[in-house]
């Protein structure tokens, strides 16, 4: 594992009033593809921009390669962002706005025009020095704010959900690009996103916040596949979240009906959150399945069909290959290791700090 | 058809133009190439160089680019500082600047000649205190003062606007590429205001050069603008031909002064002109 470039600790912040983080602690390491993912207000931004020095935290601080930082000015940080709203300069040209960082630095001519050629190759926009900024596509104004970033060589690139006013089918072409990237670049990625989508795709690691706490921190599969509680689950892909009964280990009573699980150490009797992913979800013939229920509503998808099952008074979004028309009379399975128990939070706050604790 | 009807509706405006606009220009010019008898001459426009009437003219510049400096200079840290404060405030500051032009022109002129006078209000203020009076009635710095309280709305509003259309991501992706203060206020601030300060410098510098009224009433005759000599080559000597041939002199200054500044350019279309 690589060093930690950057390391944020008992990270407090309020607006008005109004608690924005509390007591947050992150480290990212060096080389590392970090997303910060979760619902708007969550403080996500204000944790992107504590880092990039844009806010001051009211409490705790920000380490940077072994130095502190929490004082220090944008100007003085090694490290550049890469707006949502591209925050290009209206009045200058493309090579323009590139060289802006570097003039300031006083780099020589030649230097600054090589560099301008190089990040404009690395964007995929070559020859496009002259050009104005309303010439530009949204797509292109990303890439020419990505490059004028890159050029100053910051150990640490900041993107503020920079996809986010892109339309979807370039939204996915500028995933890609944004991993390229960065593995040409071999610099620290931190990335803003509400989307789940995104955040699987490019991360090397997700933290997922709400309310102004980190959920959970992990690699795209241990959130996806191991979400510590149901808001990351409901949150990361879709789920089936199910009021259960923890009879004894190894086995959960959801809508009446026994399940066996592998989840163990939750007690005797205990409501518990169950989450189950509509993919791990069977339809079966009523006779093979633990639950029976009627097809209520079925929406094609492409990959596939999304099925919603009505049964025992609880709709089940199934994700499934086979067609069953509506009203069909079917039976539900789910595999044990398919079935995921979480300890029910008892109030908002504590739904908010649990996994923090 | 449709676009026959719809130009139909700038009808009564195009009717306005012509009656009150074009026709009057059109006068204008044929009285200035004209002798009183209707024969061609060059006489009205070249009276320019009289002595008596270049005077008139290099003071009207003359005070029209102080009055224009002085504006220029209030008015642009104004705009900063009322672009930095809240929103809400700023909506009520901007309604103070625009209040005095809900008065009449004449009013508010009348109303520094109180001020000002002698015995005015200012002097009996400074008496109080036991400061000497100013003096400063019926002479140029008089005018400039009234222009400058005039035109000032017409200086804050273009650049305020311009300010205020600065995006703040802009000045934190300058900050974050590495700028200080001073870099962003002359790399971003100014070029992004340009096209509000060229505005405002045409709004407030036109009418002060052609403006006679306050020098009528502040200078007591004896601040002679080139309007005043157009006015009373009009109004008292009834010579419609040199009243007609000197303002086609001042239409030209009018016309180079807008070409000039507006060659500056107005590319991000941030001005209100």
């Amino acid at each position: 594992m690589s060093k930690k470039l950057i390391d944020l600790t008992h990270i407090s912040k309020s607006f008005d009033g109004q608690m924005i983080l509390d007591d947050l602690n992150l480290y990212i390491r060096e080389n590392e593809f970090l997303t910060l993912l979760g619902p708007s207000g969550c403080g996500k931004t204000t944790t992107l921009r504590i880092i990039g020095g844009f806010e001051t935290p009211d409490q705790g601080s920000v380490m940077f390669d072994g130095r502190d930082i929490t004082n220090l000015p944008p100007n003085q940080r090694q490290l550049n962002t890469v707006f949502q709203k591209y925050a290009l300069f209206p009045h200058m040209s493309i090579a323009e706005n590139i060289a802006f960082g570097l003039k300031i630095r006083k780099k020589s001519k030649t230097y600054i025009d090589d560099k301008i050629k190089y990040a404009l190759r690395l964007v995929n926009l070559e020859g496009f020095e002259k050009r104005s900024i309303e010439s530009l596509s949204g797509g292109q104004q990303q890439r020419i704010a990505i490059a004028r970033a890159i050029v100053n060589e910051p150990k640490v690139l900041l993107l503020d959900e920079p996809l986010g006013a892109l339309d979807l089918k370039l939204r996915q072409d500028m995933q890609y690009e944004l991993i390229r990237l960065k593995n040409e670049l071999g610099i620290t990625f931190v990335y803003v996103t509400h989307d789940q989508e995104e955040a699987l795709t490019m991360s090397d690691t997700i933290v997922v916040m709400n309310q102004g706490y980190i959920q959970q921190i992990g690699t795209p599969q241990d959130i996806y596949n191991e979400p510590v509680n149901a808001f990351v689950a409901d949150f990361i892909g879709e789920s089936n979240i199910i009021n259960g009964l923890m009879l004894k280990d190894r086995l959960v009573q959801i809508l009446d009906v026994k399940f066996s699980c592998v989840d163990e150490g939750f007690g005797c009797n205990v409501p518990v959150d169950v989450v189950i992913r509509p993919e791990d979800v069977e339809l079966v013939s009523p006779e093979q399945g633990m639950l029976e229920g009627h097809v209520v509503s079925l929406i094609f998808k492409g990959v596939h069909w999304e099925t919603e099952v009505l049964s025992n008074g609880f709709e089940w979004l199934v994700h499934t290959t086979q067609m069953h028309p509506v009203g069909a009379h079917v039976g539900i399975r789910v595999d044990p290791f398919n079935i995921q128990i979480m300890n029910k939070p008892e109030s908002n706050d504590e739904k908010a700090v649990e996994s923090h604790a | 058809m449709r676009n026959l009807k719809r130009q139909l509706l700038a009808g009564p405006y195009i009717l306005w133009m012509a009656g009150f606009i074009l026709l009057p220009v059109l006068m204008i010019l044929y009285y200035a190439f004209t002798a009183t008898g209707g024969n061609f001459t060059f006489l009205n426009v070249s009276s320019i160089t009289f002595s008596v009437h270049l005077k008139a003219l290099v003071l009207s510049l003359k005070l029209g680019l102080i009055c224009t400096v002085i504006c220029l200079a209030l008015s642009y840290p104004l705009a900063m500082i009322l672009n930095s404060m809240k929103a809400k405030s700023q909506g009520f500051i901007v309604f103070i600047f625009i209040l005095p032009m809900w008065m009449n022109f004449m009013l508010r002129i009348l109303a520094w000649r109180m001020l000002l006078s002698n015995n005015g209000i200012i002097n009996s203020l400074l008496g109080t205190f036991g400061l000497p009076g100013i003096d400063i009635l019926n002479t140029p710095t008089a005018v400039v003062f009234c222009m400058v309280y005039d035109f000032l709305p017409f200086m804050i509003l273009p650049i305020y606007n311009a300010m205020s259309r600065i995006q703040p991501d802009i000045i934190e992706a300058a900050r974050d590429l590495g700028a200080g203060s001073l870099i962003i206020f002359f790399k971003i601030i100014v070029p992004l205001t340009m096209s509000g300060v060229v505005s405002g410098i045409i709004m407030v510098f036109v009418p002060a050069l052609t403006s006679f009224a306050v020098s009528d009433l502040l200078g007591g005759g004896k601040v002679l603008l080139i309007g005043n000599v157009i006015e009373q080559a009009f109004m008292q000597e009834y010579n419609w031909n040199l009243g007609s041939g000197l303002s086609f002199v001042l239409m030209i200054f009018v016309i180079a002064s807008m070409a000039l500044m507006n060659s500056r350019g107005d590319e991000n279309g941030t001005g209100v002109w």
